[in-house]
């Protein structure tokens, strides 16, 4: 049975739909963390029109593969769903979804937010921002790298 | 060496160009020789690639470092810093 699930799509996504398909049929599960990410429309002082999310296909899926089975050597999970948009995105829109299942709430808040900060550092993924003084690509923030960094010394 | 080169993100736009198959002379041996083989075309590779850039490179679809030893017939990819989620 199938019990690690990752979509790059351009579609937007449910929530509800989502969670409900995740820990249908499964009563093992007590616990279900999830995080969605979205558009805003501020970064770096500029107004935000719009976005397109560029990313490496192959590869993209490899890196979240790995991100999911590094979460499974640290915590006791029992399903995850990683869901990440591509192409063109305004504000408000829905970017990414993780979910994690476990029986309880330590595991899964942990691993969520572990898969988020990874995904954030190691996935390839790129931002194009809309801004009214033109177009740009995103910079990496050192910020994430620190997240991420906080998970080595465990 | 038999190499297929692929762009991604502002590295793309900057060259104009998604993937290139190339064959690297013998001396190129790591990612760092590759890179630096690539700067000698001139512009825009000196400028996309000079070394003061942060730049992330993957082999065949897993991140390496500069150091990492290039293969026969792998997939090289260099592209800015990720910035999804």
């Amino acid at each position: 049975m199938q019990n690690d699930f990752i979509r790059i799509q351009e579609a937007d996504f449910d929530l509800t739909t989502e969670v409900k398909a995740l820990h249908k049929d499964d009563p093992r599960v007590g616990a279900v963390v999830t995080f969605v990410g979205t558009v805003r429309d501020m970064n770096d002082g500029s107004q935000v029109k719009g976005m397109t999310l560029e990313h490496y296909p192959g590869m993209t899926e490899k890196s979240l593969e790995e991100i999911t089975t590094q979460a499974r050597d640290r915590w006791d999970l029992y399903k995850t769903l990683v869901i990440h948009r591509v192409g063109p995105l305004s504000p408000e829109d829905q970017i990414v979804l993780v979910a994690v299942t476990s029986a309880h709430r330590g595991e899964a808040f942990a691993a969520c937010e572990f898969i988020m900060d990874y995904l954030k550092t190691a996935a390839p993924f790129w931002k194009k921002e809309e801004t009214s003084e033109g177009s740009r690509w995103v910079d990496a923030r050192v910020t994430d790298d620190a997240a991420m960094a906080r998970w080595k010394k465990n | 060496m038999k190499l297929q080169l692929r762009f991604f993100a502002s590295l793309r736009e900057g060259l104009g160009l998604a993937e290139e198959g190339i064959t690297a002379p013998a001396e190129v041996k790591t990612i760092a020789d590759l890179r630096g083989y690539l700067i000698q075309r001139g512009d825009p590779w000196a400028e996309v690639l000079a070394s003061g850039k942060v730049i992330r490179c993957a082999l065949n679809q897993e991140m390496v470092k500069d150091t990492t030893s290039l293969v026969e017939g792998a997939e090289v990819a260099f592209f800015p810093p990720v910035t999804g989620g």
